[in-house]
C-alpha cells in the first residue's frame, strides 16, 4: 500500500466518520430532548453538517476511486445548506402558531413579546410562559 | 479494492441505521404533528446519506442523482405541511388578506 493511498483514505474515512457521527448526535438530540423547539434545533443543524460532510467524503471518494469529479455532490450540498434552515424555521413558526406549548422551563420567548406587544424595555423581567402544561 | 475504506463505510451505514431507527421512533410517538413532520424531514436528510453510502459499497456513481431527488422532495414536503398545518391553505391566492 503506498503512503498516498494510506493518507487519501485517511482522510476520506475521516469525513464519512465525522458525517456519522453528527448524524448519530442528532438522532440522540431528537430522541432526548424534552421539547418540539429544541428538537427542531438538534434536528436541522447537526444533521445538515453530518450530510455535509458526509456528501465531502462520498466526492472525495468517486474523485480517488475512479477519477470521477461529480458535481452533483457540490449541489447537494448547497441545497441542503439553503433549504434546511428555511424549512426548520417555517416549522418553529408553523408550530408556534399553531399553539404547541413550550416546555415549562423556557424563560425567554422572543416571538411571543413581538406579536403580543408585551414590555419591551429591557429593564423588565424576563417574559416567562404563563399557561404552561403540568 | 480498498479494505478499510470498505469497513469505515459499513460502519456507518450501521450508525446511520440506527439514528434512522431513532427517527422512526420519533415520527410514531411524536406528541405533536409538527414533531412527526420535523422527524420525517431529518429522515430525508438521513436518507440521503444513507445512498450516498450505498452508492459506495455499490461503487456505482448513478446512484447519486437520486440524492437530489430526495433533497427535494423532502424540502417541498415540508413546507407544504408547515404551511397547511399554519393556515389551512397551501398556495394563498388572496395576498393582501389581513387575519
Amino acid at each position: 500500500m503506498k503512503m498516498i493511498e494510506i493518507i487519501v483514505s485517511s482522510i476520506i474515512a475521516f469525513f464519512i466518520l465525522a458525517g456519522a457521527f453528527f448524524t448519530a448526535v442528532s438522532a440522540i438530540g431528537v430522541i432526548r430532548l424534552p421539547d418540539v423547539y429544541s428538537r427542531m434545533h438538534a434536528a436541522s443543524k447537526s444533521s445538515t453538517l453530518g450530510v455535509m460532510m458526509m456528501m465531502i467524503g462520498t466526492f472525495l471518494y468517486f474523485w480517488y476511486m475512479d477519477g470521477y469529479m461529480d458535481s452533483k455532490l457540490f449541489l447537494a450540498i448547497l441545497f441542503i445548506f439553503i433549504t434546511a434552515p428555511v424549512s426548520a424555521h417555517m416549522l418553529s413558526r408553523s408550530a408556534f402558531h399553531t399553539g404547541v406549548t413550550p416546555y415549562k422551563l423556557t424563560v425567554l420567548n422572543e416571538l411571543r413579546r413581538d406579536e403580543m406587544g408585551e414590555s419591551d424595555d429591557p429593564d423588565a423581567h424576563p417574559i416567562t410562559i404563563k399557561n404552561f402544561k403540568k | 479494492m480498498n479494505t478499510f475504506l470498505d469497513i469505515v463505510i459499513i460502519l456507518s451505514i450501521i450508525i446511520l441505521a440506527f439514528s434512522m431507527v431513532g427517527m422512526v421512533y420519533r415520527m410514531v410517538k411524536g406528541p405533536s404533528l409538527h414533531d412527526k413532520i420535523m422527524a420525517l424531514d431529518a429522515f430525508g436528510v438521513m436518507l440521503m446519506a444513507m445512498i450516498a453510502l450505498i452508492a459506495m459499497t455499490l461503487h456505482t456513481t448513478y446512484l447519486l442523482v437520486v440524492i437530489l431527488l430526495i433533497g427535494i422532495l423532502a424540502y417541498i414536503a415540508t413546507i407544504a405541511f408547515a404551511k397547511y398545518l399554519e393556515k389551512g391553505v397551501i398556495f394563498e391566492n388572496d395576498r393582501d388578506h389581513s387575519e
